[in-house]
């Protein structure tokens, strides 16, 4: 099959490890990864923030990027949950219905990286060896708005070698909420503070999780306190084997 | 006078849905609080755990949610004709309406009418109405004291202490805690008192007994009110409720306009949404109905009444409604039953309790509506649709499906219309935003943004991540690190690797 990447804007700029992951895996299990170079930012950013007027060009760009494509993944809950939730109202409140059409027809086209795995290439068992105790963390956009469910859990259990440990009060939101990780940074901590208990509390020597975003925000913690625990892409697990994990 | 579409939001100066600080400042002091946020966690967990087992046991539970959602979206798009049909049949049941704009006239009607009894003291129903409105101070004003006879609004009273939650005003205080108000504000307490809680009720039944069969005013609020047939409901728990309707001789009803509800029918959807999603019971313990003034018919035909309220007030209040109906999607938040599911399972909310809102409605549905009912103009206002990770909880756990999520984030964009109209020079966070969309806006310009952004990684260069940036970024590394930006970008790795071809 042929994939789209939709490497979001994160992890094009600070995490392009997941973003490499995510194509090593695909073309592991025999896919053809095209990267379409037009692709910024979804604008969730500006949305979330109150900026949707600002967001409309940002909207468009990304609809007219991954139109001519049959299947896109994108390596984020969140980044896709904007495209399925927010993308067509942007438009729609900027007056193009239009582009409103376009972005749902586009919509439903993007994935989540494990519900492309799971669903449309119907495969949990992606080859992958990661010796590793490992607790997952489901990240709010991917758990509430797009309802992945056990799908990234499926995927993990499929890893060999690989520890699962069961992650207490796992729904709990970590605290990163886009700009709310600035705009409020004391809660935002005090969130974080209790999801790294957690973490700890589960011996898990890797937390990982769909989303780049949230990773940067608990593993930015975990870092300051020198936990020794690391945060990990998903994508990366998956794409790791026996001897280079 | 602040407006939204020309139509008047609730007034300041009066009633409580304005908050002094804004809402990270606010936070601040109570993340502070370690008592604080360990009652917090108690009391939201116990709650959620009781929500979601009762819930679970209803099989229709989310078609009951589309229906209560529907329910309430249709009355609210015909609200003027339900008011008008409600004021109909409380009036031809012996019952009088009074329609108030705002918090002020709310006021005011209803100290004229206690006035107008003679008494200088009435007994109050649990209600969200007349907190909002700041009715008891107003009464305080008029020379009229006001007792709360729930438990728990009769903590906040004792202690001298604003409420915090929806449901359970004083969920910020233990046992022990209201012992010691107890101890010190309730007249006649037996000073070794335990923190017992049978025994901190009992004190509450007797201090509240004598209040009971004394007054001769009650003031309530009202869950619903049933246009069909004009009857008031309050559902409750501790029948104190159940004492203030039926004891009194002058019952006056204060009520937003949004709590009407067309008919029995509809009401009955809400009476088994709201008891599951509120504290976990299958079922509340009291319901309490009435329908204009109790009449019986005697023996020779005759109607009398004699028992039960003689006379029944309903005071309908918009106090800055109306401007939310006049938002197509902020509209939703007015769909509301007060049920305080989504405070309990805000991770916001858990920790910064509802203090920090700085108005009676706390919590993601207090994000949504507190600001809408006084307008965003105010910086304090302005900050609630902020005070949320758009986690989605909320949205979840709504018996009435609001979409907070989608609320806060049309709100935000209220603020940053409002923001942009009262101020020529943009704010450094929209002169930010708008460099971001112009960078974002053409890929050549994101490639170069993002090896400018390398440059980053002399910042950390010593210790292989940032710890520390200048503002904003400032409130990030206060607690996270930041890893260097790598070396290369997803774009010039793929280009590197994979060449340009697509």
């Amino acid at each position: 099959m042929r994939i789209a990447l939709f490497v979001t804007c994160i992890v094009d700029a600070m995490v392009p490890a997941a973003g490499q992951a995510t194509v090593a895996v695909l073309e592991r299990l025999g896919h053809q990864v095209v990267f379409p170079p037009g692709q910024t930012c979804c604008g969730q950013m500006h949305v979330n923030t109150g900026y949707a007027t600002d967001a409309i060009g940002l909207v468009r760009r990304h609809v007219d990027t991954f139109e001519p494509y049959e299947v896109v993944v994108a390596p984020s809950g969140s980044c896709v949950g904007s495209v399925r939730h927010q993308h067509a109202e942007v438009a729609r409140r900027a007056g193009d219905d239009a582009l409103a059409v376009r972005a749902e027809a586009v919509a439903a086209r993007t994935y989540e990286l494990s519900e492309l795995l799971v669903d449309v290439l119907e495969v949990t068992d992606v080859g992958a060896s990661y010796p590793h105790r490992v607790t997952y963390h489901p990240t709010c956009h991917s758990l509430r708005l797009l309802r992945v469910g056990d799908r990234p859990l499926r995927l993990l259990r499929a890893v060999r070698g690989l520890d699962l440990v069961e992650l207490p009060a796992a729904e709990q939101c970590c605290g990163f909420g886009g700009t709310f990780a600035i705009k409020n940074a004391d809660t935002s901590t005090a969130m974080l503070a209790d999801k790294m208990r957690a973490v700890l509390d589960t011996g898990a020597e890797v937390c990982t999780a769909g989303d780049s975003s949230c990773l940067l925000h608990i593993g930015g913690g975990l870092s300051r306190l020198r936990t020794g625990v690391r945060a990990v892409h998903l994508a990366e697990i998956l794409a790791s084997r026996e001897g280079i994990a | 006078m602040s407006v939204y579409l020309g139509i008047p939001t609730a007034p300041p100066g009066v009633g409580h849905l304005r908050g002094d600080r804004p809402f990270p400042e606010a936070a601040r002091s109570a993340l502070a609080d370690p008592q604080l946020r360990a009652n917090l966690r108690r009391a939201t967990g116990t709650i959620r755990a009781k929500r979601a087992a009762v819930v679970a046991e209803v099989p229709d539970w989310d078609a009951l949610r589309e229906a209560g959602a529907a329910v309430k979206a249709a009355t609210l798009a015909g609200l003027d004709r339900y008011l008008v049909q409600l004021e109909e049949r409380v009036t031809a049941h012996g019952g009088q309406v009074h329609w108030a704009r705002d918090a002020a006239e709310a006021n005011g009607i209803v100290a004229d009418l206690v006035r107008a009894t003679g008494a200088d003291e009435v007994v109050k129903v649990k209600s969200m109405a007349t907190q909002e409105i700041g009715l008891n101070e107003a009464l305080a004003a008029a020379g009229i004291t006001a007792h709360e006879t729930d438990l728990a609004e009769l903590i906040v009273q004792l202690g001298h202490d604003a409420p915090s939650h929806i449901l359970v005003p004083a969920i910020h205080r233990n046992r022990a805690e209201i012992r010691e108000i107890f101890r010190r504000e309730m007249p006649g307490v037996d000073p070794g008192l335990t923190d017992d809680p049978r025994a901190l009720a009992e004190a509450a039944r007797r201090h509240l007994r004598q209040r009971f069969l004394s007054a001769r005013v009650a003031v309530s609020g009202a869950n619903f009110a049933v246009a069909e047939t004009g009857t008031l409901v309050v559902v409750e728990s501790e029948g104190n409720g159940r004492m203030c309707l039926t004891l009194p001789e002058t019952l006056i009803t204060v009520m937003g306009i949004e709590k009407v509800v067309p008919t029995w029918a509809d009401l009955e959807v809400f009476l088994q949404l709201l008891p599951r999603s509120s504290t976990g019971e299958r079922m509340n313990p009291y319901t309490s109905m009435w329908t204009g003034v109790h009449r019986t018919t005697g023996s020779s035909g005759e109607r009398s009444s004699n028992d039960g309220p003689r006379a029944v007030h309903l005071v309908l209040v918009d106090n800055g409604r109306t401007a939310v109906l006049a938002d197509q999607v902020g509209r939703d938040a007015l769909r509301c039953i007060r049920c305080s599911a989504c405070l309990n399972v805000c991770p916001v909310y858990e920790r910064t309790g509802g203090h920090a809102y700085g108005s009676v409605y706390p919590g993601p549905i207090g994000a949504v509506l507190s600001p809408q009912l006084t307008g965003v103009a105010d910086p304090v206002a302005a900050s609630l649709p902020y005070a949320s990770s758009l986690c989605g909880a909320c949205y979840d756990a709504c018996p009435v499906k609001i979409d907070i999520p989608r609320l806060l984030v049309h709100l935000r964009g209220r603020v940053v219309e409002e923001k942009r109209a009262a101020h020529r020079v943009p704010t450094p966070e929209d002169a930010l935003m708008t460099a971001a969309a112009w960078t974002m806006g053409r890929p050549e310009r994101w490639a170069r943004a993002l090896r400018a952004a390398r440059l980053g990684r002399l910042l950390g260069r010593r210790r292989g991540r940032i710890s520390t940036l200048p503002p904003p970024g400032s409130g990030w590394t206060a607690s996270r690190d930041l890893p260097l930006p790598p070396p290369e970008t997803f774009r010039d790795w793929w280009t590197r690797t994979h060449g340009t071809t697509q």
